[in-house]
């Protein structure tokens, strides 16, 4: 079977922008509580768009090809993005590359920090502390899969209301 | 120092100086934050007999000890300053990002004082503080001033509270508004803001927030988190405060017609089941609030279309029966210009149906309203009055200034039904019915609120006859004060209220994880306490005598014509009954004062000499 790497999902109709998400990834990251040390963030375009958004392990990381010092690897398994402190030192060309905005300049280390899913924790953090069940961590198979439930059964439901 | 900052930020915008002031355990322990904390504050700033709309007057936020952490619905701010619309202590709250920024630009508090020489906007970024030029932003809306800002800095962190018209106008009312929907809504302090000539506070702050305990903190935030997604909270989630609107119209208190009713047949029509089937287009939350009460409805034809905001039972109530309106859509376009303007909806709604009743009696005519008749449920009408007030247009300049005033200056008997308390205006609970609420009513310290006083809930929660008055009451509305201020103090959303098994022992526990202060129970019962008789002793100051605790008229005189509370009024003679037991309860004297020793008992010495007797 072809491997897919796992991400952090938003449903947007779930999330309400609380925000929580950025503070538990501070937590378990750096041990205090700040959304600019968080590697997921929130979205919010007022009044109603609500939305966090992590690294998407995408499958030709534009971030790795951007880094000129290579300091940025995907790890074959997991997908997520490996960060060489050593070599990373902070210029943001990922930053640039990445289309999601997923990437955070650590202000206090000038290095970048990505989501590893909580690669050293039971399940990742944002996802366990999210009370609305906005967040889940999923392959792009099995959320195209919910998606098309979901749209189903909306269909499904009109259908009936109309008939 | 965790979760504190022990700093308070006092900014001077007539010299542009500021200076920032140490605070240390002690007092913020004392304090703890929120009101309590705006309250001291408020209390040291401003000299007694100050110009509510003058330079001495210090407007006063205080983060909440919880700003910024995951403790759920505990992202908040207070703001207090002496409120131009009681001459009293005025105290608001509001939440959201911004309360969260407070405390990350490394604040407790922010007091500021003085007038600008023109229009400006302040910017607190972390450390350094910035006067702008406000020039381009005067005369807009309140979230486009926002949105301004935040392009001007071209950074989404940067969170402004802001006026808007209203404010600028100096409608006694106005409010300030942050994160768009979010309102430090009653007694005017958008006012005193736009007094000053600041169009808004945007800070923008980049520190993090070091807990005490956070591991402990983060289990027991996700405990009460859970517990706020059961049937606990199910009422702000499914349809939020406007599922009031039916059960105080079973009631027979909801407030129809500016108060001459209790009952509103076109209560279905305007009903929080009505809005969510036909209006609401999603519920979001504040920062931090794993409730998310807040629902945004959209107009999406007529002469409303559009229109997109959020809608509570009190301003429902407000514009809505209270004003004869049974057009949801109307209602929403009513709410969605008030909160544009930045203007209280509340108390716009309950003055507007003061002028419509003048204008049913005769009182005020066609002529006085410049062409506009606003005959009950002229939805049209009170759009139009809205915009009048915002901008001090015609008769929009009298409604302005609240109930109590306009009455004053039209006199012919309309003082009989203004409908407020120390100049501020009712919320949506018809007190005649409600007799514990009828006391908590005419005590509050900043007047007849919901919000401050949860005596309502006695009464509507059938904890004891709502229609009946005793002198028990006077034990009960204290303490429905105390376990208010208790969620103003620390601050969390009262909205998980009932989530809590021990409410006391688990938000000291959470104090203490967050802050690493030791703190009892009974400490912080006493430090609510505290709190209450700070705002009521900032009053006395003021001149506060007994009889700013009274009722109108109405609800004295009128009994509620018909519906589930038919034939209910406050008897004067309850009322003072029930006054009497109120002040022995909290341990003032017969006449409303507080003696010298319980200052001391609460800790509160230093004020003693000013204030106690």
């Amino acid at each position: 079977m072809e491997k897919q790497f796992q991400y952090i999902v938003c449903d947007p109709a779930k999330c309400v922008g609380c925000g929580d998400c950025e503070l538990a990834c501070s937590m378990a990251k750096h041990h205090v509580f700040d959304p600019g040390l968080s590697r997921i963030r929130t979205v919010r375009i007022e009044p109603i768009v609500t939305f966090s958004i992590a690294c998407r392990t995408c499958a030709d990381p534009p971030c790795v090809t951007a880094c000129p010092r290579n300091a940025l690897t995907q790890d074959p398994e997991k997908g997520i993005i490996l960060i060489d402190e050593d070599l990373c030192d902070g210029c943001g060309w990922c930053i640039e590359a990445c289309e999601f905005g997923a990437i955070l300049l650590n202000p206090g280390t000038k290095k970048v920090e990505i989501c590893d899913l909580c690669a050293d924790l039971d399940e990742p953090q944002c996802v366990k502390y999210c009370q609305k069940d906005a967040l889940y961590v999923g392959v792009p198979e099995v959320v195209a899969q919910k998606m098309r439930r979901d749209v189903v059964s909306k269909l499904l439901r009109e259908l009936v209301e109309t008939t | 120092m965790y979760s504190y900052t022990g700093k308070i930020l006092h900014i001077d915008v007539s010299t542009g100086k500021t200076h920032v002031q140490r605070v240390g355990e002690d007092f913020l322990k004392k304090y703890v934050g929120g009101v309590s904390l705006a309250a001291r504050l408020a209390y040291d700033n401003t000299p007694k007999g100050a110009d509510p709309l003058g330079p001495d007057n210090a407007l006063c936020f205080a983060a909440s000890v919880f700003a910024g952490t995951m403790v759920p619905v505990g992202t908040k701010h207070a703001v207090a300053a002496k409120s131009p619309l009681t001459g009293f202590l005025g105290d608001c709250l509001a939440s959201s990002y911004f309360s969260a920024a407070i405390k990350r630009a490394g604040y407790d508090g922010i007091v500021i004082k003085g007038k600008a020489d023109k229009p400006i906007w302040v910017f607190v970024d972390d450390d350094a503080i910035y006067f702008n030029d406000a020039s381009d932003l005067w005369g807009m809306e309140t979230f486009p001033t926002e949105e301004a800002i935040r392009a001007k800095i071209g950074d989404e962190r940067v969170r402004a509270c802001t006026i808007g018209p209203g404010g600028e106008n100096l409608v006694l009312y106005a409010n300030l508004t942050n994160d768009r929907g979010r309102q430090a809504g009653r007694t005017g302090m958008g006012a005193v803001m736009g007094s000053k000539l600041i169009k808004a506070l945007a800070i923008r702050g980049t520190k993090s927030v070091q807990m005490a305990d956070i591991e402990k903190l983060c289990e027991m935030a996700r405990k009460l988190g859970e517990v706020a997604q059961t049937t606990k909270t199910e009422k702000y989630r499914v349809l939020g405060t406007p599922a009031n609107v039916l059960a105080m119209n079973r009631l027979g208190i909801l407030p129809t017609r500016n108060f001459q009713e209790g009952e509103f047949e076109g209560a279905e029509k305007v009903s929080g089941e009505y809005m969510h089937e036909h209006f609401t287009e999603k519920a979001v939350a504040c920062a931090g609030c794993p409730i998310a009460c807040e629902q945004i409805v959209h107009v999406k034809e007529g002469p409303y279309a559009g229109a997109r905001t959020s809608v509570d039972y009190e301003s429902l109530f407000a514009l809505g029966p209270n004003c004869g309106l049974d057009s949801m859509a109307g209602i929403i376009g009513a709410i969605e210009r008030c909160d544009a303007y930045g203007i209280d909806t509340m108390s716009t709604g309950v003055t507007i149906s003061w002028a419509m009743e003048c204008f049913q009696r005769g009182i005020l005519t066609k002529k006085d309203f410049d062409g506009i008749e606003p005959d009950w449920g002229n939805h049209g009408a009170v759009v139009a009055l809205v915009k009048k007030i915002a901008y001090r247009d015609g008769i929009g300049d009298l409604l302005a200034q609240g109930t109590k005033r306009a009455a004053a200056k039209v006199g012919k008997g309309s003082e009989h039904f203004a409908m407020h308390v120390k100049g501020l205006e009712f919320a949506g609970y018809d007190v005649r019915g409600a007799q514990t609420f009828a006391l908590g009513s005419a005590v509050g310290t900043r007047g007849p609120c919901h919000n401050r006083s949860l005596a309502y809930e006695a009464d509507t929660h059938g904890e004891v006859d709502r229609l009946k008055a005793e002198k028990e009451r006077g034990q009960i509305a204290k303490e429905k004060e105390d376990f208010a201020a208790l969620f103003d103090t620390v601050m969390l959303c009262k909205f998980i209220r009932g989530c809590f098994k021990d409410v006391w022992t688990e938000v000291a526990q959470l104090y203490t994880c967050a802050t690493g202060i030791e703190l009892t129970a009974d400490e912080l019962k006493l430090a609510t306490e505290r709190a209450w008789n700070l705002k009521k002793a900032f009053n006395i100051r003021e001149g506060w005598t007994k009889k700013d605790d009274w009722l109108p008229p109405r609800c004295l005189k009128d009994p509620i014509p018909a519906g589930g509370s038919k034939g209910a009024y406050v008897k004067p003679k309850d009322l003072r009954m029930m006054i009497k037991a109120y002040y022995k309860a909290r341990g003032w004297t017969p006449e409303g004062l507080i003696p010298k020793e319980k200052l001391i008992a609460l800790g509160l010495e230093d004020i003693a000499e000013d204030v106690g007797v």
